[in-house]
């Protein structure tokens, strides 16, 4: 790191050998994380990134090395009171069965003290802020929540006093993909207002990638491969064991990175039409054009209908007329839900829409096969590491 | 959805049926208990008793009976609990690792000596007032489920759980107050329960020491030829017995946290 302010978390040549063990679990790790960022550990299965996180705040006291809280060494501090500066969020969320929703979450706040209405307040708060209703869910028992509610539950309770650090340990690992994602989704959103730095540890790299502004891919030993933003660790793998870790697919992973509204949408590429516009008109218009469809825009701008040339019928009505625009993409979409769409389209164009659902323009499979070739040239231009091929 | 709401609405059946069972069996097993008592007691009262049966079966004797072996049981089941709950404790905290199999062997020798030799070797050995000796024995005897109880209740506490706790900076005492011992109340209540059985029925042994207990009835009947007393005496231990695991089972039921 070329940043000169002092990381929220360092970690000096930091060691853990398990009494009993030939090689160290983790093997000397150097890292910094900065305030205000998620930082994801990656790697295989037993490569030690959860012995890594648990030495943060302690739950594994190191064998050597150090740690720094904001600048501070906390190696020797009191571990009961290092923790409670440190939200801590595992697979097994381990919310207490016997205590409400309320008593979990407030656990945190009562140790340190605070006040009944602050601690009330406070709960109340994060229950919102994690999308759960608290008049329903306050006095609830865990058992009576779902996984991913429970899940919500263990975030908040790691929030509960407001700590400059969160570690994460495969936090949504234990739920079913579609869970997962939503859980994600809303974990960025929240990030998005609290701007936590944030230790995230996960076995897959998409989580890492969807999830991370920094990633540190851990070889055996905790040993950190690569260092890096996503965007640099996918268009430059820094040796085969990283590229390797990447995987297949790896272009469209890189698509993952991009966002619709990163890229250049084309307007005016396509002719549209609105409700009031006679077969005639569009007739003309399509001539005009030398396109093959034109789109039905309705009432809103929403785009509704692709329609060809010889689905224009002076008889029938036009909002019946070819066919309907499967789902749009939002601008916030990724160039690999793009992708999705474009495929399920007839003509092979994706319509994109603005946050109230009103036509922004076009995306093509050559806007998304030129931006491919860019991330390429900019990798080449790093020239750093390894370009992967064009074999996936 | 409509699988979701058919499997709630089965559970919440399950849950009313298993309510109906725990009322009928709140009012039910005394009502047996006191029935066999009534049937009993009218029995001996259409019976001529001879000056023999006279003299054992009486008020007075039955009642010093129930008295005694009620304390003997309370008393022993006390000193288990505070022997046998925090040896438990120890035995489960990581530091103990190296010692507690070696207890947990010397705790089932102690199980499997029987109860008669040991209150014997008790009362001949070390303590010569027989309800004293007696309860020594009741306790010794009861130490072992009461131990596995708080063994086992400790050791399924979700580990996750456990490591949430520690990761959120509660201190091993808290957690062992807050979150291991309410979430192992359960089993414990369960050793706990049967060490009150176990104490409860094996307390008329005491009556072989002079301990009293309805073990009094039944050895002086069996002594001089009296069946009817043996049998008021067997009624008197097992009414007792059963009463006690309805009392263990209510208190499982009602110190169980809620929640689990
Ligand atoms: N308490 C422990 N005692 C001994 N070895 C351990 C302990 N915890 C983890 N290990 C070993 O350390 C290595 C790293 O484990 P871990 O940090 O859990 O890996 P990961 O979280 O990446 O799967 C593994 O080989 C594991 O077997
Ligand atoms: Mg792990």
């Amino acid at each position: 790191m070329t940043t000169s302010v002092e990381p929220m978390i360092r970690l000096d040549k930091l060691t853990k050998h398990y009494p009993g063990q030939e090689a160290p679990a983790v093997d000397g790790v150097d890292l910094a994380v900065p305030e205000g960022e998620i930082v994801i550990l990656v790697g295989p299965s037993g490569c030690g990134k959860t012995t890594t996180l648990e030495m943060i705040n302690r739950l594994i006291e190191p064998s050597s090395g150090r740690i720094f809280l904001e600048g501070e060494d906390v190696t020797h501090v009191n571990a009961d009171q290092l923790r409670r500066r440190m939200g801590y969020v595992i697979q097994q969320i381990g919310l207490f069965p016997h205590e409400t929703i309320a008593q979990n979450i407030a656990t945190v706040p009562r140790m340190l003290g605070w006040d009944d209405k602050r601690v009330n307040n406070r709960v109340d708060e994060l229950l919102h802020l994690v999308g759960l209703d608290p008049g329903r869910y306050r006095n609830r028992y865990p058992k009576e929540m779902s996984g991913g509610q429970r899940q919500r539950v263990g975030v908040a309770r790691a929030m509960a006093a407001d700590p400059p650090v969160m570690l994460m340990d495969e936090p949504f690992g234990a739920t079913d993909p579609i869970t997962r994602e939503r859980l994600q989704n809303e974990f960025l959103r929240i990030q998005e207002d609290i701007r936590k730095t944030i230790v995230f540890v996960t076995h897959d790299i998409d989580e890492a990638i969807k999830m991370g502004d920094r990633i540190a891919i851990l070889a055996e030993g905790s040993r950190i491969a690569q260092y890096d933003t996503p965007e640099t660790i996918l268009t430059s793998p820094a040796s085969g064991f990283v590229e390797q870790f990447l995987g297949s697919g790896i272009l469209l992973k890189r698509l993952n990175l991009s966002r619709v509204e990163d890229v250049h949408v084309a307007i005016g590429e396509w002719p549209t039409i609105g409700p009031e516009t006679t077969a005639e008109q569009a007739r003309q218009q399509l001539q005009q054009s030398g396109r093959t469809h034109l789109l039905l825009l309705d009432g809103q701008r929403r785009p509704d209908r692709w329609i060809a040339e010889i689905d224009l019928n002076p008889d029938r009505d036009m909002s019946q007329a070819g066919t309907r625009v499967q789902a749009c993409v939002d601008s916030r979409a990724t160039l690999n839900d793009a992708l999705q769409e474009m495929l399920l389209n007839a003509n092979g164009v994706a319509a994109v829409v603005d946050r109230d659902g009103a036509y922004a323009g076009t995306l093509d499979l050559e806007t998304i096969i030129a931006e491919i070739r860019e991330m390429r040239a900019k990798a080449l231009d790093n020239g750093s590491g390894v370009v992967v091929g064009d074999d996936t | 959805m409509t699988a979701v709401a058919v499997g709630s609405v089965d559970s919440r059946v399950v849950g009313r049926e298993r309510k109906f069972l725990r009322r009928a069996r709140y009012i039910g097993v005394p009502a047996a208990v006191a029935t066999a008592c009534v049937a009993m007691y009218l029995y001996v009262q259409s019976q001529e008793l001879d000056s023999i049966e006279s003299r054992i079966i009486n008020a007075r004797n039955i009642w010093t009976a129930a008295v005694e072996q009620i304390e003997i049981a309370l008393w022993a089941t006390a000193l288990t609990l505070v022997v046998a709950v925090p040896l438990g404790i120890a035995l489960t905290r990581p530091w103990a690792r190296r010692v507690t199999p070696i207890i947990i062997a010397v705790a089932n020798i102690g199980q499997g000596v029987p109860a008669i030799g040991l209150l014997f070797f008790i009362y001949i050995v070390l303590i010569r007032s027989g309800s004293t000796a007696a309860i020594l024995g009741m306790a010794i005897y009861a130490v072992l489920p009461v131990l596995r109880g708080t063994m086992v209740g400790l050791q399924q506490v979700d580990r996750g759980v456990v490591k949430a706790a520690r990761g959120m900076g509660m201190s091993k005492q808290s957690v062992l107050l807050r979150v291991e011992m309410p979430l192992a109340v359960p089993i414990l209540l369960t050793g706990v329960r049967t060490a009150l059985v176990l104490t409860v029925s094996t307390a008329v042994l005491a009556a072989f020491i002079g301990g009293g207990t309805f073990g009094e009835l039944i050895i002086s009947g069996q002594a001089q030829g009296r069946p009817l007393a043996v049998a008021v005496g067997s009624l008197g231990a097992a009414a007792l017995a059963i009463m006690a695991d309805w009392v263990g089972g209510i208190a499982e039921d009602l110190l169980r946290p809620k929640g689990l």
